[in-house]
């Protein structure tokens, strides 16, 4: 089904309301991510997509509670299904993950323990939320691994991690973290690993977990082509804090965050005129330590003004939000002109 | 650019590394990682190597550059057959021919100030005296746009587009006619990446530089390359100009590489690609004839006994496949 026809109204699953992170540290409070709200909605994709540094894994570690750190402060609130996670015990916040709320990762290879079979570790997640005999446990984990396209999945269930390949074991962990049928799957950037035709394999199969196992994900990316592949809404995040958020083809067809547009500029295009010089966003992204005040984009932003120097809100243009003062009354024309990019029909 | 004689030539290389161990299962493996790949690198020019990962992109890569011994075929660089040459014998060339790695934090001493440690190979190849070394990093500082002042600090003060930064300068300290840079880009931020694809074509200008530029994003080839190699289990299925080979592709891997490629189409859609099934045989076992028959779309019986050559389309291309997809092409040549 295509993005577009999925209603908006449908239930909220995520609500993510003024999260910020910071750390204790000996030169003093590091903010880490500031006042970030966002939703996920049943049974869509939400992108967040960023570079290093951006905070996107730091936000997806939040939802999880996987945050351990004694020095780490962390304000705001998370609901999922009508509960604050972050207001629940380390008991019931342990039995939510893996049968609500799954996450999978970028090196499958790390987040696997390489002592067991791939069928004793999806069975050990069932056998821990699910009452299921140890038989009924490596029955439903062969059918999982079926379902994600492992080839022979009775004999991959009894392989070790190491003797699958790279594509093989992100579709185990996959297959691990879609074992208790949850409703959210937070992927953190779970193809960076991959080569581009496992890639296209693994996106198909996300795109395909809505449908056949009704769940909602997130998915951490750094990758402008990976968003546009597969997701619903993006949110486009720098330095800590939500520079531009919306629905996939508003963001990536009119980004109104100067940042988006650098950023959708400097991926050299497949198609159509080789600009003589790539369009690039001259600096690196700040440290969270280094950010600086008012607006994060600022010092290697194009469009700064006098404005910039204390940090915009979120400004609301139709279903698309951006923290920028240009976006209240939406990009110049100009930057619109450079900006609009003719992917797509020369294919 | 025929009329011109090659800059460096690869005659029917091949590299074979042995793994695994006497005394494990399985015993000792040859892991062909090239197998008879004959490549010319034309003075002036960029040659792009694509390919998944462990298709040998790297290896050739390093081959080239005599970093690793090849086990049969023949480099040769401008005009001088290398392939036997010593260690000894290699250093003076090694002022004229570089590398650029990919990752530029480990690429790079952390204890030495980056002063010396672009000033490295300057002091090895001993053309310049203390004074023209100093002006030599001044010189190298602003072509890689960064400020002389950064020469006395360490690495770890500087991100990781600086860094690669000061890997390139140190590969054109000795001005070198020839660069091959791994993955030179891979590690870095988009925005970061842009720079770098950028500061290498300037450089490539102002300095008459030749590229070898290995890469796993085809977009990044098709900005930078002029000619562009495909690579598949330690061969090349398809080398011609890189427009040509990149929207009019011959081999079907190349097709289907391409067609992977995530763009950052604002209407983007999964289904309208056409994905690869599988993953890359293992390169210790490859598969018998072309070596893609396993998961080619098109492949027939011939594919599966009959190696395909790397020959000549006519359109500057050539493709190593018994069915080309171009079908204004003859099948059989």
């Amino acid at each position: 089904m295509p993005a577009d026809q999925i209603p908006n109204t449908a239930e909220t699953l995520l609500d993510v309301q003024d999260l910020c992170v910071s750390f204790r540290s000996e030169r003093g409070i590091i903010r880490i991510l500031e006042n970030v709200s966002f939703t996920v909605r049943a049974r869509e994709i939400l992108s967040i997509v960023g570079e290093s540094g951006s905070g996107k894994s730091m936000t997806s570690l939040a939802v999880m509670r996987l945050i351990t750190d004694p020095n780490a402060i962390i304000t705001g609130s998370i609901t999922y299904k009508g509960r604050d996670l972050l207001k629940l015990s380390p008991r019931e916040m342990r039995d939510l993950r893996g049968r609500e709320i799954a996450m999978i990762f970028q090196d499958p290879m790390t987040a696997m323990t390489p002592v067991y079979t791939i069928g004793w570790q999806i069975e050990e997640q069932l056998r821990a939320h699910q009452d299921l005999s140890r038989h009924a446990a490596r029955a439903r984990a062969v059918e999982l691994l079926g379902e994600m396209g492992v080839p022979a999945p009775a004999k991959a269930a009894t392989r070790y991690p190491h003797q699958l390949s790279g594509g093989l074991r992100q579709r185990a962990m996959i297959a691990m973290a879609l074992s208790c049928n949850p409703s959210l799957l937070i992927a953190d950037e779970p193809t960076t690993a991959l080569d581009v035709t496992v890639q296209a394999q693994i996106l198909e199969l996300l795109q395909r977990l809505r449908t056949d196992f009704g769940s909602s994900v997130m998915l951490i990316t750094h990758d402008m082509g990976v968003v546009a592949t597969v997701s619903d809404r993006v949110m486009v995040m720098y330095s800590g804090i939500i520079a531009e958020r919306g629905p996939k083809p508003d963001v990536l067809g009119q980004p109104t965050h100067p940042y988006t547009l650098g950023l959708l500029h400097s991926i050299p295009p497949m198609h159509g005129e080789k600009p003589h010089r790539l369009p690039s966003i001259p600096g690196s992204p700040p440290s969270p330590m280094g950010r600086p005040p008012g607006c994060p984009f600022q010092p290697r932003c194009e469009f700064r003004m006098d404005a910039c120097a204390t940090r915009p809100p979120l400004f609301r243009n139709g279903m698309q939000e951006a923290s920028c003062w240009l976006a209240d009354k939406g990009l110049p024309d100009w930057a619109h002109e450079r900006a609009i990019r003719t992917t797509g029909e020369a294919a | 650019m025929s009329t011109a004689k090659p800059m460096l030539k690869a005659d029917s290389v091949s590299k074979t590394f042995k793994v695994g161990s006497r005394f494990r299962a399985g015993g000792i493996q040859h892991l062909h990682a090239l197998q008879d790949v004959s490549i010319e690198v034309y003075p002036g020019e960029i040659v792009g190597l694509v390919g998944e990962s462990g298709c040998g992109k790297s290896t050739l890569g390093r081959c080239l550059l005599r970093l690793y011994d090849v086990n049969d075929g023949r480099i040769t660089f401008k005009d001088r057959d290398i392939t036997g040459l010593s260690q000894r014998e290699l250093r003076p060339l090694r002022a004229d021919m570089q590398m650029v790695f990919q990752d530029p934090y480990s690429s790079l001493n952390p204890r030495r100030r980056v002063g010396d440690l672009i000033a490295e190979p300057l002091r090895v190849h001993g053309k310049y005296s203390a004074g023209d070394i100093q002006t030599r990093l001044r010189e190298l500082m602003d072509l890689v746009n960064l400020s002389p002042d950064f020469l006395t600090r360490f690495p770890h003060e500087f991100s990781g587009g600086q860094r690669q930064r000061i890997g390139i300068a140190r590969a054109i300290a000795l001005s070198p006619s020839l660069i091959v840079a791994d993955e030179p880009v891979s590690a870095l931020d988009v925005s970061v990446q842009a720079q770098i694809v950028n500061l290498f074509m300037d450089l490539q200008e102002k300095l008459g530089l030749t590229y070898v530029f290995i890469a796993h994003d085809l977009s990044v080839v098709r900005q930078i390359a002029t000619r562009t190699a495909v690579m598949y289990l330690g061969g090349i299925v398809e080398l011609g100009e890189t427009d040509r080979v990149l929207h009019r592709p011959a081999h079907p891997y190349t097709a289907a590489l391409i067609s992977a490629v995530p763009e950052p189409d604002p209407h983007g859609n999964i289904k309208a690609r056409t994905i690869l099934r599988g993953e890359p045989p293992s390169p210790t076992n490859p598969p018998s004839g072309c070596r893609f028959h396993t998961r080619c779309p098109v492949a027939q019986d011939r594919c599966s006994a009959e190696i395909p050559r790397l020959r000549s389309l006519g359109d500057n291309r050539s493709v190593a496949c018994h069915f080309p997809l171009d079908g204004s092409v003859a099948a059989h040549a």
